[in-house]
């Protein structure tokens, strides 16, 4: 592979954090898929909406992926596909297959659905099919379901917002604006819930509030209690457009509270609530205290054993790496193939304390043939991480997995260390798609 | 409603049938795609993709570059990475928006040869077809590219095998055990498209003296092959015990007269036990084992492309739901894939018969291995 000047866009596989530009390291061009799949993706996601229905609106090579996720996770009856075939480019009937298409499976289904989830696709957004005259007629012939308009358009991932914000956008379109409960607060965005141990849930129900939570939610009228919630948090980057349209929707308060591995910054963020709740700030000190402890321990335990961590463990991978490095973690590698703005301070930060730390790309094409085997014992820390260094010693863990706050870096730290002490069987756990979701294969 | 499935599967794309054909040759092949059909692919269609390293990538298609027509993007993709690579062949398959956008495949292969000089195909492709459609395109074109030069026949009797993909086989040890097979049958397997191959033992194909059409994806090479090299095929999956020495004996027989030849009964056959769901070849191979061996008189419906040559005179060849389910209504025994059991009557004795190319790896570890074995394992 070449060599590479200072902040360069890499045309290879590996650099130092030194050498990289921010926040996109790599060149892009020819993309591989690796073998981990615990990531959600937008069938995962949908199905969070409890008893909706899904309609996928594509050609057969696009409905395959999503039909078997459905499959998948043993929810097939709560799934259904319209197949766009070439007479339909031609005859320019796109509008007419939506509505024909939508009505006809609502009407074989056994039961009519509180609400339905219709995902259109490029094809669509190239022909300028008019989606707001197919929702308009489907609303007037189906007055008692409520649509949400997803979309399958990845060729759009590079423009405006990406698909996984437009998914968590959809996720709470449905909510009917109510009269707000002060005493209500609505986490969004996440496919996991949040641990209850958190400093963030014990905030909240120590001061009397209902913690809302579209990942809790046991069917549709609880998941419309989500509107009555007067503030609405997010930590996952890719849910504030969710939470700004909740904000202007339903008249909710948004509040971005960024997840973090800095202490000062869990600790801003918690005030930020407090007062945001109107309600005294709180001490923090013994719960850092106990993340310090558990960090110290987990550090003494792994010692210099090399750690590799990918993006999709947490959305902060650089925030972690920062904060491992700085407890004596020997963090050798990091998977990413760009970074979120609001990680540019942890980059740079890292280019000054870490400069050796080795960036590695997921989807470059030579990654196919990227050596999996390492001279010792790896940690990894995440399903990526783990693939690409061929170890069976892995936190398996995706989007955070509830973890936040100080609680989260103790139950990281645990993690960190069960994962040292225990092999898994790699193959086998970081094929399962979207982890925490109920798949089976 | 037509193109509606209120709870079935869709079977592997045409752009799938081109990556599967090709995954063991050494090339290297890109979906021109945005995302999704690579994860689609390497999850759901490809069961080789943890344990076999193969370049099989997409061109992460962007809006601007459908928009203005950027196809310098992906040539130039393409042959910087296969400069580092350098696969033995490069293949472009198309996907649904470069069919909108009108994108010219033989053009874009023929600039990616031209840079790269490395022997290149392009198939238009596009998401609306199965992969057996796919599959077809990619093998012919092997076939069109490589089995070039005059080719000295093999001293006992060669045969290649033709439509072999993991979509249709899967990885149970089916590939393996038709070659095998033929083998102990006194028949020397040349190439087998392409399971088990390489790209050279391809290129020999012209030195067998009868093909052995497994799947329709076989089909238009087993023909490219008789114009090319007078080759006869055979069409028929060597499943069950009996059947599969009909098999052995009608590649013999054709070899000899140099006509081509279906191994299964087209006839019409009248009253039907039941109906069996899936792929011509395999769907027909078995319905010919099932009768000679249990006596068991089914009925083929076909969901997938299908020649007329490979269909029976009573065979079904549908493929929406609703139609599907009517043609389902009142039949007593039924051998499917599991995902199709929602839209079966609930009286009918169902048989599940996982497809990987309908239900991927959900029922993978089910899958039998049925060629020379005896049905038992399935009735």
């Amino acid at each position: 592979m070449k060599n590479l000047r200072a902040g360069a866009v890499l045309d290879s596989t590996q650099a130092t954090i030194a050498e990289a530009a921010f926040p996109v390291p790599f060149a892009q061009g020819l993309e591989y898929g690796t073998p981990a799949r615990g990531t959600w993706n937008i069938v995962h996601t949908g199905m969070l909406i409890p008893q909706a229905h899904q309609i996928f609106v594509c050609a057969a090579g696009c409905l395959r992926g999503v039909v078997l996720t459905a499959a998948e996770m043993g929810l097939e009856e709560r799934f259904s596909t319209v197949e766009i075939r070439e007479n339909n480019l031609l005859d320019g009937d796109m509008e007419e297959l939506i509505i024909e298409g939508v009505s006809d499976i609502l009407q074989r289904l056994p039961q009519m659905p509180p609400a339905v989830l219709i995902y259109t696709s490029c094809i669509h957004h190239f022909l300028a099919c008019d989606l707001d005259r197919v929702y308009d007629i489907l609303r007037q012939r189906f007055p008692h379901v409520g649509f949400a308009q997803c979309y399958m358009n990845p060729i759009m991932r590079k423009s405006g917002l990406t698909p996984d914000q437009l998914m968590r956008h959809g996720l709470y379109s449905l909510l009917e604006p109510c009269p707000l409960n002060e005493k209500s607060v609505s986490i969004l965005g996440n496919d996991l819930p949040t641990d209850e141990s958190s400093e963030l849930y014990q905030i909240l129900s120590e001061e009397g509030f209902t913690i809302r939570d579209i990942t809790r939610c046991r069917d549709y009228a609880e998941y419309q209690q989500m509107a009555q919630s007067a503030l609405a948090l997010t930590y996952n980057p890719a849910a504030i457009p969710a939470g700004e349209f909740v904000q202007q929707h339903l008249g909710a308060k948004h509040l971005y509270l960024p997840l973090s591995y800095d202490f000062d910054a869990i600790a801003a963020g918690y005030d930020a609530l407090c007062d945001t709740l109107g309600i005294a700030r709180r001490d923090f000190s013994k719960q850092r205290e106990r993340a310090d402890a558990a960090l110290r321990h987990a550090r003494h335990l792994i010692g210099d054993t090399p750690v590799e961590i990918d993006y999709t463990l947490t959305f902060k991978p650089l925030g972690l790496a920062r904060l491992l490095l700085s407890y004596g973690f020997r963090v050798t590698t990091m998977y990413a193939d760009a970074f979120l703005g609001e990680e540019r301070q942890d980059f740079e930060a890292l280019r000054e304390t870490a400069p050796d730390l080795l960036l590695r790309p997921t989807i470059h094409a030579g990654m196919r043939f990227a050596s999996r085997e390492r001279e010792q014992k790896v940690l990894a820390l995440g399903q990526k991480a783990a693939y690409f260094a061929g170890t069976p010693h892995f936190v398996n863990v995706v989007e955070c997995g509830g973890m936040f706050g100080f609680d989260g870096i103790c139950r990281l730290a645990k993690l960190m260390e069960e994962a040292f002490c225990e092999e898994k069987d790699t193959k086998a756990l970081i094929q399962i798609k979207g982890l925490g979701c109920g798949c089976c294969s | 409603m037509k193109q509606t499935a209120r709870i079935i599967s869709t079977y592997a794309a045409d752009v799938s049938g081109v990556c599967s054909a090709l995954y063991e040759l050494g090339g290297m092949t890109v979906m021109h795609d945005a995302s999704g059909c690579n994860s689609t692919y390497n999850t759901h269609d490809e069961p080789r993709w943890y344990d076999m390293d193969s370049m099989v990538y997409i061109s992460a298609l962007s809006e601007m570059e459908a928009v203005m027509g950027d196809d310098e993007k992906l040539v130039g993709d393409i042959v910087s990475v296969a400069k580092e690579l350098n696969p033995k062949f490069i293949a472009v398959a198309g996907t649904p928006i470069p069919m909108v956008i009108g994108t010219d495949f033989a053009a874009v292969a023929s600039m990616i040869e031209k840079r790269s000089g490395i022997p290149t195909m392009g198939f238009s492709t596009n998401g609306m077809h199965s992969y057996l459609s796919g599959a077809s395109m990619a093998f012919a074109g092997l076939a069109r590219r490589f089995c070039l030069g005059e080719t000295e026949k093999t001293e006992a009797l060669g045969a290649n095998i033709l439509g072999l993909t993991p979509l249709d086989f899967s990885v149970n040890g089916s590939a393996q055990d038709i070659k095998a097979l033929l083998e102990q049958n006194g028949i020397e397997v040349v190439s087998s498209w392409a399971m088990g191959s390489s790209l050279e033992q391809l290129e020999r194909a012209g030195a067998a003296h009868v093909n052995l059409v497994v799947s329709y994806a076989g089909l238009e090479t087993a023909k490219l092959l008789k114009e090319r090299f007078g080759t006869p095929y055979v069409a028929g999956v060597p499943v069950g015990r009996e059947f599969s020495s009909l098999v052995v004996q009608r590649l013999y027989s054709a070899a000899r007269t140099e006509e081509n030849a279906v191994a299964y009964p087209k006839k019409a056959r009248g009253h039907f036990d039941g109906v069996i769901i899936g792929e011509s070849v395999m769907a027909h191979s078995l319905a010919a084992a099932a009768l000679l061996e249990q006596g068991k008189n089914l009925r083929v419906l076909c969901p997938l492309e299908a020649e007329k040559e490979l269909l029976g005179a009573d065979s079904l060849h549908v493929h929406d739901e609703t139609d599907i389910a009517e043609c389902l209504a009142g039949e007593r025994l039924i051998v499917a894939d599991p995902l199709y059991k929602p839209i079966c009557p609930k009286d009918a004795v169902f048989v599940p018969l996982a497809h990987e190319a309908f239900s991927g790896r959900i029922f993978r570890r089910d899958i039998p291995d049925l060629i020379g074995r005896g049905l038992n394992s399935l009735f």
